[in-house]
């Protein structure tokens, strides 16, 4: 089971860049605690104990490895290509986020942080942090836009029960990103007590890296179990791109495998107009959010644009600066897809297989149908099925009862 | 030498404490920036002024609100620069821009920079650009006679603080507290070893920001440093009901800048 450990990558320069992406962007007071976190990862990277530890949980506790599942009715629909699915949604806590905050709870306790925080859109991250919380016995505040704890009640309301605080954020559009900045004015004035478990490959520096690495099971697996089931590596892999977590954790041990062709989908939203969509690698330019230089959704300002997705999970401004880097050397292909293209393809995995994908997983679904059904029979395109569908299942019944009506 | 650099280096020679507020650009409305700038002219030794950011990671509610207020009134760089080049005595009053790096990328470093100078602007703050990352920024800086004031908190290492302070122009910004922009009941203790350990390392004025919201603070801190810069606490009188009465607010700002002039034992407050 040598593929379910866990293997730090490449890291990035020593300002923290991948190319020219990434870097700090921080105020001052974090810097101390940046290059703490920095120092503690490195050596825990180093460490035989930690990643036994890691490892261990990462199999009896999120039941690791995920399988990867080939779906023959989607295949046969889509015509072309084999599709498989790498089943994240079977993850304890129902999606891959949960590889993350198990991985950044157990550095924080091995740094003696007493505290925990995180920042949520969906809540699907809030519940992974409060979920290896209560596994550790830490205190976790979650920050969560006061819009998002109206729309997402469930995770609310599990986030409780696991024992976390929910803080419900005011300011600004009140929804993920402001949960992002409120979450750093937190660990700026608490950084000696507090650990700030980040959600995605986004932020500064040495988040990205350790993010990525923490996902980085989710490729290492794929690869592995390709060989095993199929023989060799696949033609195609593709994963939705929010901050880009599950996409940067599937891509991160393949980008040296050049004949598997990478492929990431952002949110297209209802158009490719500005404030229609959360797709930044697609229609964005290099500029700074959150800590960090990468592609980002801005006016001619500066101002970061309000952006809109179907999906939770993808509607966020910003992208880890590592997928900016991919694009620039264009080792990866970045695109988008509609919302009304998720939601198809999210009732075709439903009727097909039998499993009901998260609205954000949906949108890589949908470009795989889209990819298979143009290649030949012997090409094998694996889809990363980053989350279950069970939290969107509200949600789309409004979406399809107001198609309904018109 | 700029106006900033001449004034607060004057003031420190005559052992004047410099009393730097900060306000908005913007909120209400820039009508109302201008009208504040003129009741200071003659209290303040320097004004920062904040350039309105949608994603301000380093301050505290009272300022993400009134930006947040900036924001939705439509103000915008332009109008910015447009309000202080209309002024009529632009070097009255040295203004500092408080701007997030994520405002300057995106105009580029050479035209914000330029853009600064044109209307007036004498120094710059850039709160979410480390040291490391501010090379760059400096060389342009240095080359149009804009000010970087680089910031030094209570968790900077003293390595690092000393080539910090070593590089700041202006002045050197001294976080008292670690944490976000806002008004605090207490200073920490250890302020005080913490700025007279700074201004040994440093050639320009130290000046104390962060947290100080009473005058009877700012007094305490100008016994070791060389000046203060009030935010929040003067942020905080446009945040209210604003019923037409705007002048009101210009004047209630303008008592309260006079009460921490006095605290910091400027004649003219008395």
């Amino acid at each position: 089971m040598g593929e379910t450990t866990f293997e730090p990558g490449p890291p990035p320069d020593a300002s923290g860049r991948f190319g020219e992406f990434g870097g700090r962007f921080v105020p001052e007071t974090l810097m101390r605690a940046l290059r703490e976190l920095e120092a503690a990862y490195d050596e825990a990277c180093r460490d035989p104990l930690f990643q036994r530890q890691l490892a261990d949980l990462l199999k009896h506790y999120v039941g690791r490895p995920s399988p990867l599942y080939f779906a023959r009715r989607l295949t046969e629909s889509a015509g072309g290509a084999q599709i498989w699915l790498k089943r994240e949604d079977l993850n304890h806590t129902g999606a891959h986020k949960i590889n993350n905050t198990l991985g950044q709870v157990l550095l924080a306790q091995r740094m003696n942080k007493s505290r925990i925080i995180a920042e949520t859109g969906a809540g699907q991250h809030g519940v992974a942090t409060a979920t290896a919380c209560a596994r550790f016995g830490l205190p976790c505040v979650v920050y969560m836009g006061e819009e998002d704890v109206r729309r997402q009640a469930p995770n609310v309301f599990s986030m409780r029960l696991l024992g976390a605080t929910v803080h419900p954020v005011q300011s600004g559009s009140r929804t993920l990103r402001d949960a992002i900045n409120e979450a750093m004015r937190d660990w700026m004035a608490s950084v000696e007590t507090t650990h700030y478990v980040i959600g995605s490959v986004v932020g500064p520096h040495p988040f990205p890296r350790m993010v990525r690495d923490f996902q980085s099971v989710i490729g290492r697996e794929t690869r592995r179990q390709a060989i095993d089931q199929f023989g060799r590596l696949p033609d195609l892999v593709i994963a939705s791109v929010g901050g880009g977590s599950n996409a940067a954790g599937m891509f991160s041990p393949l980008i040296g495998d050049d004949g598997v062709e990478l492929l990431g989908v952002e949110a297209g939203g209802r158009s490719s107009q500005r404030g229609d969509h959360a797709a930044p690698l697609s229609h964005g330019q290099p500029g700074i959010l959150h800590g960090s230089f990468s592609y980002v959704l801005q006016d001619d300002d500066g101002q970061t644009l309000p952006v809109h997705s179907i999906s939770a999970g993808l509607d966020y401004p910003g992208v880890g600066p590592e997928h900016s880097h991919w694009k620039a050397t264009g080792r990866v292909r970045y695109t988008s897809c509609t919302d009304d293209r998720a939601l198809e393809a999210f009732g075709q995995l439903a009727r097909l297989e039998g499993i009901l994908p998260a609205l954000e997983s949906a949108h890589a679904v949908a470009v795989a149908l889209e990819q298979a059904s143009r290649r030949s029979a012997d090409d094998i395109v694996v889809v990363c099925l980053s989350g279950r569908g069970d939290k969107d299942a509200a949600e789309v019944r409004r979406l399809l009862g107001e198609d309904d009506r018109t | 030498m700029n106006e900033l650099e001449l004034r607060l280096g004057r003031q420190r020679a005559a052992g004047k404490k410099a009393l730097i507020p900060f306000i908005t650009a913007g909120d209400p409305d820039l009508d109302t920036t201008s009208a504040i700038l003129d009741a200071l002219s003659d209290v303040a030794s320097a004004c920062e002024l904040g350039i309105p950011y949608s994603d301000p990671i380093a301050d505290g509610p009272v300022i993400q609100a009134s930006y947040t207020r900036a924001l939705e009134a439509g103000t915008t760089l332009e109008q910015i620069a447009r309000m202080l080049a209309c002024r009529p005595t632009p070097s009255a009053l040295p203004l500092i821009w408080m701007v997030s790096y994520a405002i300057i990328y995106r105009q580029g470093l050479d035209s914000f920079v330029a853009r600064a100078r044109q209307s007036g602007v004498s120094g710059l703050i850039v709160p979410d650009l480390l040291f490391e990352e501010s090379d760059t920024l400096q060389a342009v800086c240095e080359r149009e006679h804009l000010a970087l004031v680089q910031l030094i908190t209570p968790t900077t290492t003293s390595e690092r603080a000393q080539r910090i302070a070593a590089a700041s122009r202006g002045f050197l910004y001294y976080v008292s507290v670690a944490g976000i922009t806002g008004e605090r009941n207490a200073l920490p203790a250890e302020l005080c070893d913490n700025v007279a350990r700074v201004r040994e390392w440093s050639d320009v004025p130290v000046c104390v920001g962060f947290g100080i919201s009473r005058p009877e603070q700012a007094r305490q801190v100008a016994e070791v440093a060389d000046g203060v810069v009030i935010g929040s606490s003067l942020v905080r009188e446009l945040s209210g009901d604003w019923g037409g009465s705007e002048t009101s607010a210009v004047e209630r700002i303008r008592q309260k800048a006079l009460a921490f002039a006095a605290a910091l034992g400027h004649p003219q407050a008395d």
